[in-house]
């Protein structure tokens, strides 16, 4: 009886004890997230602007304007299709890159460091850099392409709607791909090898093990990476902010919302499109929560 | 033995693309800024430099906004990790040590923000740094950051503190340590590395952050480095400094890169914890 209350008064300490040392991390992402939050969804109901002073509850109109705007409509397929494209080339080229660096070979810590590079590189300096590598006159992706006879006339790339979208795509693969490598990477060193060999000995070739072994094997992994970066691919913003301004080509959702807010003063109109943002990643998010599965924390 | 030479040649060709796809911008960015502009804006561009100069360097480090900046990003980013650390090692070793109501709650709220869309936040924000009075403040940057740069150390570090075996801890408790003599004197000492690691990539996310900085700032007053790049201008649109762009590149880029690499298994262990081990 008295262990059983001791046991008790432990536990009451520690869940005091946590309390407190949680206390400073909510209260501040409660002022920097919740507040803030709460006051977007707050302004998505009014008529909020830079020109007024006042501003009124109008319910949903905001709502019933951004669904009848077709540059709302056409940002969020910009957003989607880049979103798609881009996580699946990541994905592909990631994984085929993970296999490599997987096999023993001399330079392997190299090829691995080098890995690190573009994910440290700040998204806007690669932005500025690619953007510069794709000038029409004095980029040199139109040099090499001219001199390898793959084109007869220079690309305005990021000029041309219909190149400005895949060019963007084409950097963010380039600055993403080894997020993928590092994960895939990690989950491959995890297959046990007995499963190869076992696959040999029953006449499995290179390719079959590949599809019966490790697929299967990664298919956790992967799925995690895919929301993971789709959810990031849904928020760009600073590559096509830099790369092609506010053409209609290529703007996003978060740039059209900020365009809204900030630009054209429309802080509720922009609030609005910014709530639906949020809606949308958190339905993304609760997928994926599902699948790291908190609980086996 | 044909099956041999032709995986073996299938595996250096992927290699080989793979190493120049990921290098090969990195490499141009260098090579572009140790050219002078007669020759960075000549056809056909020259793949290896005609002529060395340090030209551009001199010209963005006599840019005083630049310098500015460099500065404002390290207090930005400086600010927001150590705040970040201050409050996010309690939070890890409450996390990782004790079982409490509402703890999976906790944990699900920690790793929802890590995929925070900061639109969301950001006519809030604005709002609120201007009538706070701190919209183109250090603060307003340090503040906002938090939102992403604590919930990731929070995160990161709980599996850091986990590594920790809780022996260390009892033996200090049957010495009449109380909970925050344990967290200073037993587990910071012991998650030093890990503490590192955290901080180190919190602080090149809040370096590189862009969104925010570009909106709660106006002037070079608090304005970072990312900003700045973006919003390098020449005489006209068609006229952008490319020299100058380059080098500063360079500049704010070669550290991070060297910072990674020398704590590169740190910051694998960082990033790899951070989205998916869970």
């Amino acid at each position: 009886m008295i262990l059983f209350k001791r046991a008790e008064t432990l536990a009451a300490t520690h869940a005091r004890t946590a309390v407190l040392f949680l206390a400073p991390t909510f209260l501040v992402l409660a002022a920097v997230g919740l507040y803030p939050l709460s006051r977007t969804i707050w302004l998505s109901f009014t008529d909020a602007n830079f020109f007024a002073d006042e501003a009124r509850f109008v319910w949903f109109d905001n709502y019933i304007d951004l669904h009848s705007n077709p540059d709302w409509w056409a940002a969020l397929y910009n957003t989607v299709f880049f979103a798609v494209a881009s996580v699946a080339l990541q994905v592909v080229l990631g994984i085929a890159f993970a296999m490599v660096l997987n096999v023993n070979f001399t330079g392997r810590k190299f090829a691995r460091a080098a890995n690190l590079i573009p994910l440290v590189i700040a998204l806007t300096v690669a932005s500025q850099l690619w953007k510069w590598m794709y000038h029409d006159v004095f980029g040199v992706v139109n040099d090499a392409l001219l001199r390898l006879g793959l084109i007869q006339d220079p690309v305005a790339w990021l000029n041309n709607p219909s190149t400005a979208l895949w060019a963007i795509i084409a950097m963010s693969t380039w600055k993403f791909v080894p997020f993928v490598t590092l994960l895939v990477l990690a989950s491959l060193q995890g297959i046990p090898k007995e499963l190869y060999e076992a696959a040999e000995i029953d006449g499995a070739g290179p390719i079959a093990r590949f599809i019966r072994v490790t697929l299967p094997m990664l298919k956790s992994a992967i799925a995690v990476v895919v929301v993971f970066r789709m959810l990031d691919a849904l928020r760009v913003f600073d590559i096509v902010y830099v790369m092609t301004g506010n053409s209609p080509a290529t703007v996003t959702i978060s740039m059209f919302a900020r365009q809204q807010m900030i630009e054209f003063g429309l802080v509720g109109a922009g609030s609005a499109a910014s709530v639906e943002i949020f809606l949308l990643i958190i339905l993304g998010t609760m997928v994926y929560m599902r699948m790291l599965k908190v609980e086996d924390r | 033995m044909i099956t041999r030479i032709l995986s073996r040649t299938a595996f250096y060709l992927i290699l080989a693309i793979g190493l120049f796809y990921i290098l090969f911008p990195f490499y141009w960015m260098i090579v572009n800024s140790l050219k002078p502009s007669a020759e960075l804006f000549a056809t056909p561009l020259s793949y290896w430099p005609r002529q060395l100069t340090l030209d551009n360097y001199r010209a963005v480090l006599a840019d005083g906004s630049f310098v500015r900046s460099i500065f404002n990003s390290f207090v930005v980013a400086g600010g927001a990790t150590i705040l970040s650390l201050a409050l996010s090692s309690m939070a890890a070793y409450a996390l990782a040590r004790y079982r409490f109501a509402g703890k999976q709650a906790t944990l699900y709220i920690i790793l929802g923000m890590s995929t925070f869309p900061q639109i969301a936040v950001l006519g809030g924000l604005f709002t609120l740094a201007r009538a706070l009075g701190i919209y183109n403040t250090y603060w307003a940057l340090i503040l906002s950051y938090m939102i992403f740069t604590l919930p990731f150390c929070v995160w990161v570090l709980t599996s850091f503190v986990k590594e920790i075996p809780d022996t260390l801890d009892e033996a200090a408790t049957i010495d009449g340590a109380s909970a925050w003599q344990i967290l200073w004197k037993v587990i910071i000492p012991l998650a030093g590395p890990g503490l590192v690691a955290t901080g180190l990539l919190s602080f090149i996310n809040a370096w590189n952050e862009f969104l925010f900085a570009l909106t709660l700032t106006a002037d070079n007053q608090a304005r970072t480095v990312p900003v700045a790049v973006a919003l390098f201008s020449g005489q006209s649109e068609h006229e952008l400094p490319w020299g100058k762009i380059t080098a500063a590149s360079t500049v704010v880029t070669v550290p991070v890169v060297l910072l990674a690499l020398m704590f590169q298994k740190r910051i694998v262990e960082g990033l790899t914890s951070g989205a998916v081990k869970g």
